[in-house]
């Protein structure tokens, strides 16, 4: 704030002067001039206090009716010339302090002061995002929705305005400013005490590693998420220790080779990243195995080439680029048309992944390819948010949304860390204990796709529980999974994973005994979630979740109906 | 020459030597010290301090904090003389023009570390 009052102060300088001035010689002349009296006869001038006073309502064009006598002819002739000059005066000082405040740059260091404020008051825990496009966005109101604090940086001023404009259910400083420059990463709050981590999600790989390296050195202690595009990126973001680098076409390409090579697996990877309450496409698309072909040998093209190649897939590329690798047809076009898609064996083709990076033209590929080939498996993908409804309205079997993917990435690591580990543990278990799982799953949830969520068993996250746990209880899993308005019925949710220290136990039987400092993944519905919730914090619905007994009464009756435990 | 640094070094030495002018004289002798004397050096100091704001160094905070003080004491004597002549009407007792002459006193000894300030800053520069 001192900045701001110091930049006015510098701008009021010369119109202060000049009101000083007019002042002086104002009240000066008033004081020279003789007066004169009822009876007419010449009087002392005004005193520099009554003529202080006239000037100062006469100038201010308060114009009070009081005058201290009938002024003389000279002292009206002088009056009229402090009038003028008076109102000269003030009305170039208003305009100066007006133009002052319209004044872009003083606009931007006022907005930046408030938003420093904003961050330095931060009394929650929030999160630092850096670039607030189509990926950022999907994030926030994400975030937003979980009542979660973030702070924003964003490069473009007509993102903030729109972000100002936005009803979030929190508090939100925003600021325009290049997330590249440190100084305004530290502005944001990247030393905060608050600051719980760093997102990184402009559209420019290399904004992401500034940022990422600007946080490693500045503030090693947070984690660091980057967005990353390319290979060079992606490496060198590794080199120093990125805690997670977002990279949606390589992650893509990953799923999609993951449906190719152990359909099971993909199916529960689907099931359980979802988004909550929305139903599983039934039955799950499943790229076919045969001829694939390929438009478009970009970033996501190679991606995609590379898994085929490793998945043992035959494929044939078209792209306008001459890319020379052998072994495989390469058509030069851009399959917009029909000649190309022929040449590259549409007719015999399983599937076609379409991944310009021009929607329009990624559209008229896939549309010009099933027109020719109708039961044709189509991989899209989609830059542009804004396109959904065309996209929607096309169907492709797989849509791939870059931003979306990051954001859902971001945000499944932000919320469930424990999914991450579990996902990669149930890659490694294999298709028959995935088949398995995913028909556990089916009949408790039927196909709707199940919400997941973290239990760390500490004092904060689960605190009867703990205390239970603490005072010598014992208490099983099967025990969170009963419902706590009828303990015999089971709740609609499903403990997937355990992690004790580094040990990580799948799908925990019923009877393993929790221990403090647990972490545990679960899996159900909302109506579940809010149950087990209950039961971690509430001792009176642990206890009869564990033994069956009500307890009704407090601390008082408590001693006198049970004499046996207050004394132990 | 820098007819900005004349300005300033113009302002800040007027100040002082009006209001050591009007401090000037036996303390509680009315017709030693002349309001007008008082009226120069309160407005030639409001504009010199006008002219300190916006620097933001060291030694421009100082230059500001010792012309506030100035104001501030010039300013309360002004007003001491308006209450004794206008309000209470007592008139420039003895004891009322000591008060008005030792209030400027204080604002003097401001201006004197202002100018003070002013040839240090000057002979630090070495240009």
């Amino acid at each position: 704030m001192g900045n701001i009052f110091f930049l006015i102060l510098r701008r009021m300088r010369a119109p202060l002067i000049l009101l000083i001035l007019i002042y002086a010689i104002a009240i000066l002349g008033l004081t020279l001039i003789p007066g004169v009296d009822a009876e007419g006869r010449p009087a002392p001038p005004l005193s520099i206090f009554h003529a202080f006073y006239f000037i100062s309502y006469t100038a201010t064009t308060i114009g009070f009716g009081e005058i201290p006598q009938a002024f003389s002819n000279g002292q009206r002739l002088w009056v009229i010339v402090c009038i003028y000059m008076s109102v000269v005066g003030w009305s170039y000082s208003i305009l100066t302090l007006l133009a002052l405040v319209q004044d872009s740059g003083f606009q931007q260091a006022l907005s930046t002061a408030r938003f420093i404020w904003r961050v330095r008051r931060m009394g929650e825990s929030f999160l630092l995002i850096c670039g607030c496009g189509e990926t950022g966005s999907t994030v926030i109101r994400a975030l937003d929705r979980q009542g979660r604090r973030f702070v924003v940086l964003e490069s473009s001023r007509q993102r903030v305005e729109e972000l100002d404009l936005e009803d979030f259910k929190t508090d939100t400083p925003a600021l325009h400013a290049d997330a590249r420059l440190p100084e305004n990463l530290l502005l944001a709050g990247l030393r905060h005490p608050r600051c719980q981590g760093v997102l990184a999600l402009t559209n420019s790989d290399e904004a992401n590693l500034a940022i990422a390296i600007a946080v490693r050195l500045l503030n090693p202690s947070i984690p660091v998420l980057a967005r990353a595009e390319q290979q060079v990126t992606v490496d060198n973001l590794a080199s120093f220790g990125t805690n997670h680098i977002i990279n949606p076409f390589e992650r893509f390409a990953d799923y999609l080779a993951l449906a190719v090579h152990a359909p099971a697996c993909y199916q529960l990877v689907e099931r359980l990243t979802g988004t909550p309450g929305q139903r599983l496409p039934s039955p799950l698309p499943i790229p076919p195995r045969g001829r694939w072909i390929i438009c478009g040998y970009g970033r996501f093209g190679r991606a995609v080439a590379q898994r085929f190649a490793a998945e043992g897939l035959d494929y044939s590329i078209i792209d306008p680029k001459d890319i020379g690798e052998p072994g495989h047809l390469q058509i030069i076009g851009t399959g917009t048309e029909a000649a190309p898609l022929k040449a590259a064996g549409l007719e015999q083709a399983a599937g076609i992944v379409v991944g310009t990076e021009n929607d329009v033209n990624n559209l008229s590929i896939a549309m010009t390819a099933k027109a020719i080939h109708p039961e044709l498996f189509v991989v899209m993908r989609q830059n542009q948010i804004a396109n959904s409804v065309l996209f929607e309205a096309f169907k492709a079997q797989i849509n791939m949304v870059p931003s979306r993917i990051v954001a859902m990435e971001c945000l499944a690591l932000l919320n469930t860390p424990l999914l991450d580990d579990f996902l990669r543990a149930a890659r490694q278990a294999g298709e028959v204990w995935a088949q398995a799982l995913n028909q556990r799953l089916a009949q408790r949830f039927a196909d709707r796709i199940p919400e997941t969520w973290n239990v760390r068993i500490n004092a904060q996250e689960a605190r009867a529980v703990y205390l239970e746990l603490m005072h010598g209880g014992r208490i099983v899993l099967a025990d969170l999974s009963r419902r706590p308005d009828q303990r015999e019925a089971e709740a609609q949710l499903l403990p997937l994973l355990l992690r004790r220290q580094e040990t990580l136990m799948l799908l925990p039987e019923p009877d393993t005994p929790i221990e403090p400092g647990d972490w545990l993944l679960f899996a159900g519905s909302s109506e579940a979630r809010r149950d087990l919730r209950l039961a971690l914090f509430s001792e009176k619905v642990l206890r009869y979740l564990c033994t069956g007994k009500t307890h009704t009464g407090g601390w008082l009756w408590r001693r006198l109906t049970e004499p046996e435990t207050s004394q132990t | 020459m820098n007819l900005e640094k004349v300005i300033f070094g113009f302002f800040i030495v007027l100040a002082a030597t009006l209001n050591f002018g009007f401090f000037v004289g036996d303390i509680d002798n009315p017709e030693h010290h002349h309001v007008f004397e008082l009226f120069a050096a309160i407005v030639v100091n409001l504009i010199a301090t006008v002219l300190k704001f916006g620097d933001r160094t060291q030694i421009g905070a100082i230059h500001l904090a010792t012309s506030l003080v100035a104001d501030l004491q010039l300013l309360a004597a002004g007003v001491t003389w308006a209450v004794a002549v206008h309000v209470t009407g007592e008139g420039l007792t003895p004891i009322v023009t000591s008060s008005v002459v030792s209030l400027a006193g204080g604002a003097l000894l401001a201006n004197l570390v202002s100018v003070t300030l002013l040839v240090v800053e000057t002979a630090l520069m070495r240009r």
